[in-house]
């Protein structure tokens, strides 16, 4: 095949792509908020998408020879585009409306307990409802629950949170060398568990919690430690023999509290230096919790419109204290040194070694 | 030029007169009102013995609600911290283990919770921020003291007393004790 160039409108915006582009990925091309927004679809795992129905569009001309519009809206993660396609995503009415409706759909069983959830912050689905969601639910009965399951010590599941977008179970079966969690069960009862109580333990399982669009899948060494906008993310790396070692440490002070993947704009992991998707095996992201592991690269660029933003974590260095050289060499008086009072951070206890989430019992006699 | 406002007086030089001179009207006339005031009631109040009503949305010392189970609301999802235009309030999250179930709401709970009533300006935003109505500014005020250690409020100073089992200590923190 030539490179063959397809002409496309999306939202009044032309870009050219080569033939067997997705609509998604077009928009992605153009970018910023003609993008439409995708909770299943992820560019780097293959097979995913065609699930959630949020990145619906509606295709007002089918191609230059076949003008005719497609009558209902298509997923655009799923569509390929047309050489004259044009395409309307934010400029279409039929599509907010539906999008609200998918996000509605979304929410019926989601707890929505965002303030326990270690998600929030960094959460897509959150994002999604608050751009395209409605403020009230129509939905009136119980929300369904599911009998816990336990997934070993790296990975905490949180099934009532999970909306069925297949991404670990794709995630499992392309990077690990044996998949052993799936969806069990169908339609309502349909949830992700391993058959019968294994836990999750394969090199490189570790990320599904990155490309868990939701708070299902979290990190259990992590675990309520921290609010994520609390922390500030820093773009690190080691030398690793089984993966990429470039990652994004979230620290507080000198303690490395998470380490995930480094993201793009979309939400979706990087590419690493060496050009393949930068996929980080279990070593570096549940065992070194050292700064001294890690050389720092710098701190991550964070989207001004992230709540990640709130910390202006812009530089490393501190600034240099200038009293002592004002006062001719005297140290500033302190009236009240806060960690001679306070609970709270205090040195003797660093959550960041743990392995787990912090009980009672960590704090020491209340 | 023309004065900036119209509250400008010019100051009267003229000479006094001899009943001006004597000073005594004027001193009866002000002995007068001061006399009149004996039988009007007092304005003041004894304080601390009694005390003003609060208006409905006086916003004073912060406390932790519990539920009506008497469990503590609080999930520490960082929410007031995060509003808290003052940089005043700080936690530590932990999990809830098996058998805490009667002590925290939810399964993560704020193992510390710390405001810094030095740095508080009482704005309020906490308790708009909080998802769980778990953090409100009660009407009553932070206590006076000497040293500044004292006003790092932690847990169990902010922490509302169980309405079931200690109803008086609960109005107290409240501020509806009178």
């Amino acid at each position: 095949m030539s490179e063959q160039l397809f002409k496309v409108t999306i939202d009044n915006i032309t870009v050219e792509v080569p033939a067997g582009t997705t609509i998604l990925n077009a928009a992605r091309k153009i970018g910023g908020e003609v993008a439409p927004p995708a909770m299943c679809y992820y560019s780097k795992l293959q097979g995913s998408g065609g699930k959630c129905r949020t990145c619906l569009v509606e295709v007002a001309k089918g191609s230059e020879k076949d003008p005719r519009p497609m009558p209902k809206l298509v997923a655009s993660c799923r569509t390929t585009v047309m050489d004259g396609m044009e395409v309307k995503n934010i400029t279409s009415d039929r599509v907010l409306d539906a999008r609200a409706g998918v996000v509605e759909f979304l929410l019926l069983n989601h707890p929505l307990d965002c303030p326990i959830c270690d998600q929030a912050g960094e959460c897509h689905l959150q994002d999604l409802s608050y751009e395209h969601g409605k403020v009230g639910t129509r939905y009136e009965f119980q929300r369904r629950t599911f009998k816990k399951h336990d997934l070993g010590k790296y990975i905490q599941l949180h099934m009532t949170r999970c909306i069925l977008c297949y991404r670990c179970v794709f995630t499992a079966d392309q990077l690990t060398q044996k998949r052993e969690h799936g969806v069990l069960d169908r339609g309502d009862h349909a949830e992700i568990a391993t058959h019968i109580e294994k836990s999750l333990e394969n090199d490189f399982i570790g990320n599904v919690i990155d490309v868990c669009p939701v708070g299902a899948l979290t990190d259990k060494t992590f675990r309520f430690k921290n609010r994520v906008w609390f922390t500030k993310p820093v773009d690190a790396h080691r030398n690793c023999d089984k993966c990429c070692g470039e990652v994004q440490l979230w620290m507080r002070g000198d303690e490395v509290f998470r380490v995930t993947a480094r993201k793009d704009e979309w939400g979706e992991i990087k590419d690493a230096s060496n050009g393949k998707t930068g996929w980080i095996c279990n070593d570096c992201r549940f065992e070194k919790k050292k700064a001294s592991d890690w050389v720092i690269d710098g701190p991550s660029k964070v989207s001004r419109h992230s709540v990640i933003s709130q910390g202006h974590y812009e530089k490393l260095v501190k600034p240099k204290e200038t009293v002592v050289d004002v006062m001719n060499g005297s140290q500033p008086h302190l009236f009240l040194d806060i960690h001679d009072v306070s609970e709270v951070n205090k040195p003797t206890v660093t959550l960041s070694a743990l392995d787990r989430p912090a009980h009672s019992t960590d704090f020491g006699n209340q | 030029m023309q004065a900036l406002t119209q509250r400008a007086k010019q100051v009267n030089r003229k000479p006094m007169t001899f009943m001006e001179s004597l000073y005594l009207p004027s001193i009866f006339k002000g002995m007068g009102i001061t006399f009149s005031h004996i039988f009007k009631k007092n304005p003041t109040i004894h304080y601390p013995e009694q005390q003003r009503p609060f208006s409905p949305v006086f916003r004073g010392l912060h406390v932790l609600n519990r539920d009506e189970e008497g469990r503590e609301r609080c999930t520490a999802c960082g929410l007031c911290a995060v509003a808290c235009p003052a940089e005043a309030i700080t936690m530590e999250a932990a999990e809830r283990l098996p058998g805490e179930e009667h002590l925290y709401r939810e399964e993560k709970y704020a193992a510390k919770y710390e405001i810094n009533m030095l740095r508080c300006i009482f704005c309020g935003l906490c308790e708009e921020a909080c998802p769980k109505d778990a953090i409100y500014l009660s009407e009553t005020f932070a206590p006076a003291s000497f040293a500044r250690k004292t006003f790092i409020y932690g847990k169990p100073d902010l922490l509302i007393p169980d309405k079931n089992k200690d109803p008086e200590g609960y109005a107290k923190a409240k501020g509806l004790a009178n």
